[in-house]
């Protein structure tokens, strides 16, 4: 059943190929397995529902929506339709903005969330003294921060990227706290007996030891930074993808109302993946750890 | 044998200890949890005195609050009464004379076989550099580990984890060890493997060691002196010295001698287990 794996005679007696030659024996290992077919099938069989719905047979209220075909015309054209193409400068300055907020907005919170989530779970006493705040202010939806956030900061840019900030702020710093939760007490009794001071703990045993849940709630993070981004642009903004978004919806054009939401989420699913690759760079024990255990 | 009354387990025997290991004392040491008025005693009065340069092995009825104990002599926790001394001077929480190796491995998972071991005395700025490491490299050699020492822990086998931290525990030279249940959760042949090669390290340093541990073999097999533990709230039941020659091996654990011991082990023991059983129940 699992065409992985590598017969015994081969592994012993075959050094490991070297540079291009295993980039290429990864690529080849990697379609002897099964997934990346059901990935590949899987894509073309939702792409089809949905020209199915919207032009095939233009169900009704479906008929209103951009399908499939009209959407990739538009998008790789370089005379666009309705304005918006990988061609057009326009299409570019909105990623741009879009992701120089994200940048600064997830910087922000994890450089601030981190540090204060570590400390949070280390003492019991900045716990008590900042916990209650944060839980009490973490379930006030973004959208409910706007009118607050407008009348604070000045401009288009300083309340979308502080709506990100924050929202991505309470997940980070709630995950890294949990994380210190997370390591066993063994640890700590094991570096205490070795003589290590209360920082050495810190150094070497909170945070590294904390990392798992770190990266995990980083992943998050990214991701709900990039949802009230893009609520923000949509409530008050002059560029970005979520104002092309609502910019498009407004002015009855649909087709770069859809290629905003696609480009959302491919950038979402990129920066995510960057965060997991920063991850597993940081913790390798913890990649040898998972792959032990098969996954 | 009366709870209160004080309990030596000192023998005569001629080897003296050297001069690097210590006497540990416990002295009337009690401990309970909870609120004062539903108060859950685990400890009750626990005085012995592990000579210096022996092997006591502490041997009771599981959940007896052994590893309580061991916190407390550590230095983890605080008894309620009594105290902990070595050589006369009482402790003052977890420090590098008593080195622990702990019940599962509590080898730091972040850190390399080879980290793990210098952890200790570069924590403490006593040793670094290329001396340190060449003394941890040359103690990974000696526990047979010389070709895991850039492995991280989850990639050593269970034999290797307990080597590893003895490793790690043996590089700050502490005069007493405390072993709570080291090789708890290994399969039998790699556990008398260890056994045996606990007693080639101990026959070579002659540290003071605390053993404690829930099997009787064991117990038997690695004992200078049997310390035997009752169940909650624990007490000291008996200690039995005993007196089987050394370096040791397995085929003394079917002499004669070693059955009588077994024998009276477990008659005392199985009681204890049967009270809790029916407690339990």
């Amino acid at each position: 059943m699992d065409s992985t794996t590598v017969k015994a005679s081969e592994t012993s007696t075959t050094s490991a190929p070297q540079g291009f030659d295993m980039v290429m024996y990864r690529i080849k290992k990697h379609f002897t397995r099964v997934d990346p077919y059901l990935t590949i099938i899987g894509i073309f069989l939702w792409l089809f529902a949905y020209w199915v719905l919207c032009e095939g047979l233009k169900i009704w209220r479906f008929d209103k929506l951009p399908g499939p075909v009209a959407i990739s015309k538009d998008w790789f054209s370089t005379t666009p339709f309705q304005g918006i193409s990988i061609f057009t400068q326009e299409y570019y300055d909105h990623i741009v903005v879009s992701c120089r907020r994200i940048l600064i907005a997830f910087g922000l919170a994890t450089s601030l969330g981190v540090p204060l989530g570590l400390f949070m779970g280390w003492s019991r006493s900045i716990r008590d003294f900042v916990f209650p705040i944060i839980e009490l202010l973490r379930p006030i939806p973004i959208l409910a921060w706007v009118p607050l956030s407008i009348l604070l900061l000045p401009g288009f840019e300083g309340p979308v990227i502080f709506l990100a900030t924050l929202a991505s702020f309470f997940v980070t710093t709630l995950n890294a706290m949990l994380g210190v939760d997370s390591i066993d007490e063994e640890y700590f009794r094991a570096a205490g007996c070795l003589g290590s001071s209360r920082w050495d703990v810190f150094v070497n045993v909170v945070v590294p030891g904390a990392l798992p849940f770190i990266f995990t709630g980083l992943q998050i993070s990214i991701g709900v930074a990039w949802f009230s981004l893009v609520a923000a642009e949509m409530v008050s903004g002059d560029l970005g993808l979520g104002y092309l978004i609502v910019d498009a919806y407004m002015n009855n054009v649909t087709v770069p109302m859809v290629i905003a939401m696609i480009t959302l989420g491919f950038i979402g699913y990129f920066s995510s993946a960057c965060v997991r690759a920063v991850g597993n760079k940081l913790m390798e024990w913890h990649v040898k750890e998972l792959n032990q255990q098969g996954r | 044998m009366s709870s209160s009354s004080k309990v030596k387990t000192g023998n005569t025997k001629t080897k003296a200890a050297p001069s690097d290991s210590a006497l540990v004392t416990l002295d009337g040491v009690s401990k309970a949890y909870g609120e004062a008025w539903m108060s859950d005693e685990v400890l009750k009065d626990i005085s012995i005195e592990f000579p210096a340069g022996e092997l006591t092995v502490i041997v009771g009825p599981s959940g007896c609050g052994k590893s309580t104990l061991v916190n407390i002599m550590a230095g983890f926790e605080t008894p309620d009464t009594g105290s902990v001394s070595v050589d006369g001077k009482p402790i003052q929480g977890p420090a590098k004379d008593r080195m622990v190796v702990f019940q599962e491995t509590a080898l730091i998972p972040w850190q390399t076989t080879l980290e793990n071991v210098t952890f200790g005395p570069k924590m403490r700025g006593e040793k670094k550099g290329a001396s340190l490491k060449k003394e941890a490299e040359d103690l990974l050699i000696k526990v047979g580990l010389g070709e895991f020492m850039n492995k991280y822990p989850i990639q050593l086998s269970g034999g290797m984890q307990r080597r590893a931290e003895l490793a790690r525990a043996l590089i700050n030279e502490p005069n007493v060890m405390i072993m709570d249940e080291p090789f708890r959760g290994l399969d039998a042949m790699s556990r008398s493997l260890m056994q045996e090669f606990f007693l080639q390290l101990f026959d070579e340093n002659r540290k003071t060691n605390i053993f404690v541990t829930s099997e009787i073999d064991e117990a038997i097999f690695l004992a200078d002196n049997l310390v035997i533990l009752s169940n909650k709230p624990t007490r000291v039941q008996k200690v039995i010295k005993i007196d089987l020659p050394r370096p040791r091996n397995y085929k003394m654990l079917t002499s004669a001698k070693a059955f009588e011991y077994k024998r009276e082990a477990m008659e005392l023991l199985h009681d204890e287990a049967m009270k809790s059983f029916a407690v339990a129940k």
